[in-house]
């Protein structure tokens, strides 16, 4: 027996095999690629046709994250739910008997996936800004407060997606849940008598600000609160689910 | 080693095991036998603590298989050969796990030559191969962590009779390496050539078990006249159970020698006389899958236990 077989493997190498379960499928690696070349023509087009205001590294940038906002949570509700699907998980969890550490890993490999993400929003951004050269003042200024609002955004929009999946255990209902959920959420939230409740726990409502502007220490709570309803509780719903899940 | 202590599981309000006892010995391949939703795969997936029996105790190497520190290493698994994700291709499927297990990826070429996936194939996604090209991705990944314990489920499920032999010859060898084999089958033919040890399941029951020579000696004997009405009338007259065999003639339950006096009392030429070899373990699983329970041979299963 080696000494590996002794020990269990590490969180690191879990999650590096998580972030090779992102891209090594036709399905994974399109998708990866699509939200970079999506990226790329967002910004070739706001270089070509935008006006000077647009063309701005802060307002590139917030461009530039967009595919990644709304495509890397799909990614996320994927990267749990094609293991039921496809069901390699009686390969994963024979491999890995702890579930709990499997989810542990997807949710660091989105994070890292999702950090990748912005890399390649700001490369794209600062080559749009380059290229576009707008005459306006403030090109270049882009306050490391908005950086980590963005940070915040694609993390958690990641995350979430990978909780919906661990709650669904199935892509569809979890997709759904993702891009439906929140209009509901917002359909509620109109209703006069319910606004207080919708101005903490709306995620459209809540999260906008991330991308918009700085954000005050109000919007940071509410953002906080609509995050533990519809991140920290499906993650734990998740986890319930997932440990008891009937493999097969 | 693996041991199977009493396990018995509820699924759906209903009891799917009932106390489920068996021993697999280092060095033995022991088949595990029994119609299509006997328990095969729910004692499987006990074993390798995918699901938790509601009595009872798996242990493999001595250890719940969720206590093994990195249990690729030391426990090789196929449950189902389906299971691969699609659009993975092939070689990559035994590398994502080589990694999780910390295993040199090289080893994951090194496997899919060994059980017979060339080049090509290794760059397929799996989506496109044959059941039997999947079989062999996953008797390849089942062995990847060089493993001391293989626990296979319907291995020879889409095999062709050349990679059958194949099959034996690889399981023969690891277990003539000090390794353990389990496999399932719901064919009697596939592993009574493959496995030392039977373990035969009927309805959640393990109905009979033992090695493979003790439970064909002790299956009765095969024997035929050129006057079968004759023959069968005289054994009935004996008292003894008979039985049409399969293949032709009868199956009695009884040995040669008793058969033999019989026959040469009631003055009936033989044409064939000898123990059933598998005619009676045969006998014995045609009732298990005709949806009786074990206990509609109640002679039979003494014999083989």
């Amino acid at each position: 027996m080696s000494t590996m077989a002794l020990t269990r493997p590490g969180m690191n190498r879990l999650t590096a095999v998580e972030l090779r379960k992102m891209t090594d499928t036709r399905s994974g690696f399109w998708l990866a690629l699509v939200v970079a070349a999506i990226t790329v023509l967002l910004v070739v087009i706001v270089d070509l046709v935008g006006n000077a205001q647009d063309q701005t590294l802060r307002s590139m940038l917030s461009i530039a994250v967009q595919p990644a906002s709304v495509l890397l949570p799909v990614m996320g509700v994927l990267l749990v739910t094609s293991e039921w699907s496809q069901r390699t998980t009686l390969i994963t969890f024979t491999l890995v008997p702890h579930r709990w550490r499997v989810l542990t890993a997807k949710l660091v490999a989105s994070v890292l996936l999702s950090l990748a993400a912005l890399v390649l929003a700001f490369v794209v951004a600062i080559a749009g800004t380059a290229i576009a050269m707008p005459d306006v003042a403030n090109t270049w200024t882009l306050p490391i407060g908005m950086v980590v609002q963005i940070v915040v955004v694609l993390t958690t929009g990641m995350m979430g997606g990978v909780a919906f999946g661990a709650v669904a255990l199935a892509s569809a209902p979890a997709i759904v849940a993702l891009f439906v959920l929140p209009l509901i959420t917002g359909a509620v939230g109109s209703i006069h008598v319910l606004e207080g409740v919708a101005r903490w726990t709306d995620a459209t409502r809540t999260l906008a600000p991330m991308t918009d502007h700085l954000m005050s220490a109000t919007e940071w709570a509410q953002a906080g609160t609509t995050l533990a309803l519809w991140l920290a509780l499906p993650v734990l719903i998740g986890l319930w689910r997932i440990a008891r899940s009937e493999v097969s | 080693m693996i041991e199977s202590q009493g396990l018995t599981k509820r699924l759906g309000g209903r009891t799917v095991l009932h106390d489920v006892s068996f021993v697999c010995e280092p060095g033995t391949v022991t088949g595990f036998l029994g119609p299509n939703g006997a328990g095969k795969t729910t004692t499987m997936r006990l074993l390798c603590g995918l699901s938790s029996p509601d009595a009872g105790r798996a242990t493999v190497l001595d250890e719940r298989y969720q206590d093994i520190p990195n249990p690729g290493h030391r426990v090789g698994i196929l449950l189902d050969a389906g299971a691969q994700h699609g659009g993975r291709r092939g070689r990559e499927a035994l590398a994502v796990s080589a990694q999780m297990m910390g295993v040199d990826q090289r080893r994951a070429d090194e496997l899919l030559e060994r059980v017979g996936l060339d080049r090509h194939a290794a760059r397929k996604r799996v989506r496109q191969y044959s059941l039997g090209m999947r079989q062999r991705l996953g008797i390849a990944h089942a062995l990847l962590g060089d493993p001391e314990v293989l626990i296979l489920d319907e291995p020879a499920n889409g095999l062709d009779p050349e990679g059958m032999r194949w099959m034996r010859g690889l399981l023969r060898d690891f277990a003539d390496r000090g390794g353990t084999v389990l496999l399932s089958s719901h064919l009697l033919r596939e592993v009574e050539t493959i496995a030392d040890r039977l373990v035969i399941i009927g309805a959640g029951r393990i109905v009979a078990q033992g090695s493979r020579d003790e439970l064909l000696a002790g299956a009765g004997t095969l024997a035929d006249a050129t006057d079968e009405a004759a023959l069968v009338g005289a054994l009935n007259a004996a008292g003894l159970t008979v039985h049409a065999a399969d293949g032709g003639g009868l199956l009695v339950d009884a040995t040669p020698e008793e058969v033999g006096r019989v026959a040469l009392d009631g003055g009936v030429a033989l044409t064939r006389l000898g123990p059933s070899e598998s005619a009676g373990l045969e006998r014995l699983f045609f009732d298990l899958t005709e949806g009786g329970h074990a206990a509609a041979e109640p002679e039979l299963m003494e014999a083989v236990r």
